[in-house]
């Protein structure tokens, strides 16, 4: 019995849950919305969708191979990047787009500022946003069956009215992914569900917008506009699966409340006052930016401190 | 009635089947027993025999090296061979005293006791001291220094530590089992020396038959009462079981006695009760020898001083290939690369595993996904602390509330990265502690 064993420091055990289960429940809470844009935007959709995941996937594996670094695609990151954007791309988008755009978002934002865990903005909105400022016409395009749609905000901000019931199913103009409300709340319950997200960054997200558009909206109270406003464009989509990234959200519970906040309060006024009728994806990296700051004002009291401060003072 | 809990922690695999149901059995010594002197929290114990002396079980070897300390004594008969630096179970050579079994158990006197109620509190407060009891459930603080606070009439609550939310640890649920009188007694002990002061006997309720146990056994005892926490780990953690009970928070820079309570784990209060009542010194314990890596698992009641190798042996010894071998359980335990050690005041189990997850889970990045923010029962953020730590940023990490870690590794068990938070941290406690003794202030 002389071999020497192992040892390492306390604790000895491990739960089961790696990233790479996290990752792969994103992707499978990604599908409904996924499989309902290939419905209803047809094959096109499907071939963006496949490659801008596979764009992403060898963009940062070639990348770390170039750079001799630990291969890390098995975590499924950059699968979830590549899925995400392609989400956000219009069906009519040309396969350049997608690739430009994968490649921007793992190269660019993801692997030059340290790789995984350490981007500040997420990558799949950063590399859109990078593409609607270069190619606005092409990301604006949302023409699909040979018929040229307008966004149901795009509609609404002409005055025209728009169909709720539609905009719930999915069954408009838009990114690919973006449509359906339903297909999208589905895979958030299933992330809700296996504790994958917790409710407190999309719930405050969505709260305080609707009360913003309630106050400048225009329409105070009306709640057909509200509900349009919530179901329409990629706030859905935004809050549940990209003001949910780790990497680029608060980790301090406090600091999710305040994020949830700027969120909300920074679409609804891209939203009343910007030049588009759009604003997640900017609020969410404008947001992104925020994080440190937020962090920084919102240390929580550990447990004990609080009451002896009160103590203190009484 | 919700069940007393905290915020946070976590709920691992608790493996307490493998032993739960074995009874306390017997684990004779073999061999040369090996008393390190220092096995407490505060000043080594000083030898008061030398190489060649007999001495007899329950004979004094080492005395009090101070007031924070605690003597040692011979748990067999036999000679003393020699005075030597020893490996411990916590993987540090400490002086210690070898005795070569002469296999006879020749007893010295006991201690002599009287009635609990013709002991003033010093006298009770002495025979623990000289009995050397200290925190059996693993920090080894001398039990007659948590007993002395300095206003002793602000006591109110008295813990008795029966948790056990330890994986694997199956010691004290089958001391509550088998021996409820003695955890009774000894808690009464207590409530001697804190009149205004009411005693509760904290279970997990993952131990029904313990509770049920221990209620009827201090059915007629007006001033005891069974509390029954909801399971979870760090439940036993001394500040996670005063709130959950009292609710009542303390940080790092205070003492239980600070709230009025004092805590003590099962076995401790065991001792007690053999030291004041029996008049009998710490001569054993019970330890759970468990895991998926020994052949029969169960709990021995161990002489202090018996090699690790003898106690397992008596649970059938390791199997063939086993990884890691742990003093206490996969949580808060200490792994052991050499087991030629002896058992300590404080082994309160020997947990072994086939399997070494630590050692087949490789570390990835942080994804900030803040899984140990949720777990960690002093609300700090580990993701944060431990870069802090990589960086050797002492400042932002006390900032983060650094020092209120207890390093009950939930932050490790859940991270799904595998990252060693809990170890960063530990780490740079111990270096910021360093620095702030060099600085001379607390």
């Amino acid at each position: 019995m002389n071999d020497l064993r192992n040892v390492s420091s306390s604790p000895h055990v491990r739960a089961q849950e790696s990233s790479a289960d996290l990752m792969r429940w994103v992707l499978i809470a990604l599908l409904p919305a996924s499989l309902f844009g290939i419905w209803h935007f047809g094959p096109k959709a499907l071939f963006l969708i496949v490659l801008t995941v596979l764009v992403c996937v060898a963009a940062e594996f070639l990348y770390e191979k170039g750079m001799h670094k630990p291969v890390t695609v098995a975590d499924g990151s950059a699968a979830v990047t590549g899925l995400l954007l392609a989400l956000n791309l219009p069906v009519s988008a040309p396969w350049w787009l997608a690739v430009l755009g994968g490649v921007f978002a793992i190269v660019v934002v993801k692997q030059l500022f340290g790789g995984l865990g350490q981007n500040f903005m997420n990558p799949a909105l950063a590399a859109r946003c990078f593409l609607l400022i270069s190619f606005a016409a092409r990301m604006t395009d949302f023409t699909y069956d040979a018929v040229s749609g307008a966004t149901p905000l795009a509609a609404m901000r002409a005055g025209e009215s728009v169909d709720l019931v539609s905009m719930f199913v999915g069954t408009t103009a838009g990114t690919i992914g973006e449509t359906s409300v339903i297909a999208i709340l589905l895979g958030a319950l299933l992330l809700l569900w296996k504790k994958v997200i917790s409710i407190r960054i999309p719930g405050i997200y969505l709260l305080t917008f609707v009360i913003f558009m309630a106050l400048f909206g225009g329409h105070g109270l009306d709640p057909s506009y509200l509900a349009a406003q919530v179901c329409g464009g990629g706030l859905m989509l935004g809050a549940w699966f990209m003001a949910t990234d780790y990497v680029t959200s608060p980790i301090t519970p406090a600091g999710q409340i305040v994020y949830g906040v700027c969120l909300g309060l920074l679409t609804g006024v891209f939203r009343c006052f910007g030049a588009s009728a759009e604003g997640v994806s900017y609020a969410i990296i404008l947001s992104n930016l925020l994080v440190p700051l937020i962090e920084r004002i919102t240390i929580p009291a550990a447990f004990g401190i609080a009451r002896m401060k009160r103590g203190k003072k009484a | 009635m919700a069940l007393l809990t905290f915020k946070g922690g976590v709920h691992p695999y608790d493996g307490k089947e493998l032993s739960k149901d074995r009874p306390i059995t017997l684990c004779p010594p073999k061999g040369d027993l090996v008393y390190p002197l220092s096995q407490h929290i505060g000043a080594p114990a000083l030898p008061v025999v030398k190489k060649g002396d007999r001495v007899l079980a329950g004979q004094k070897i080492a005395e009090a090296g101070g007031f924070v300390s605690a003597p040692v004594y011979a748990s067999v008969s036999g000679t003393v061979k020699s005075i030597e630096s020893h490996m411990t179970p916590s993987g540090n050579k400490v002086e210690s005293i070898v005795v070569e079994d002469d296999g006879l158990y020749e007893e010295a006197p006991s201690f002599p006791v009287k009635p609990l109620s013709e002991m003033d509190r010093d006298e009770v407060l002495q025979l623990i001291r000289e009995a050397g009891v200290v925190g059996l459930g693993g920090a080894g603080f001398p039990t007659h220094v948590k007993l002395s606070p300095k206003e002793p009439d602000k006591i109110d609550t008295i813990l008795v530590n029966c948790a056990e939310c330890e994986p694997y640890l199956t010691s004290d649920y089958r001391l509550m089992m088998e021996r409820p009188e003695k955890i009774i007694g000894g808690l009464k002990v207590i409530l001697n020396i804190f009149d205004r002061a009411a005693g509760y006997i904290c279970i997990e309720d993952n131990k029904p038959e313990a509770v049920e146990i221990i209620r009827k056994a201090c059915k007629n005892e007006s001033r005891i009462q069974v509390k029954v926490l909801k399971t979870k780990y760090p439940q036993g953690a001394e500040r996670m079981l005063i709130y959950a009970v009292t609710g009542r928070k303390l940080n790092s820079s205070m003492l239980p006695a600070d709230v009025g309570c004092i805590v003590d784990n099962c076995d401790t209060v065991c001792s007690i009760y053999d030291a004041v009542v029996l008049g009998r010194p710490l001569l054993s314990r019970v330890v759970t020898v468990s895991g998926d890596g020994v052949v029969s698992p169960g709990n021995f009641e161990c002489k202090i001083g018996t090699n690790v190798n003898v106690v397992l042996e008596a649970a059938g010894g390791l199997k063939e290939g086993a990884e890691k071998v742990i003093a206490g359980g996969p949580m808060m335990g200490v792994a052991m690369y050499d087991l030629d050690v002896p058992t300590v005041k404080t082994t309160s189990a020997i947990t072994c595993f086939m399997h070494d997850d630590v050692k087949s889970s490789p570390v990835t990045a942080c994804i900030n996904c803040g899984r140990c923010v949720k777990a960690c029962s002093e609300g700090l953020v580990p993701a944060r602390l431990s870069q802090f730590a990589e960086k050797g940023d002492l400042e932002s990490f006390e900032k983060w509330h650094g020092m209120e870690c207890v390093e009950c590794g939930c932050c490790s068990y859940v991270c799904p990265a595998k990252r060693p938070l809990a170890q960063m941290i530990r780490n740079t406690r111990r270096i910021a502690m360093a620095e702030r003794k060099k600085r001379g202030g607390k």
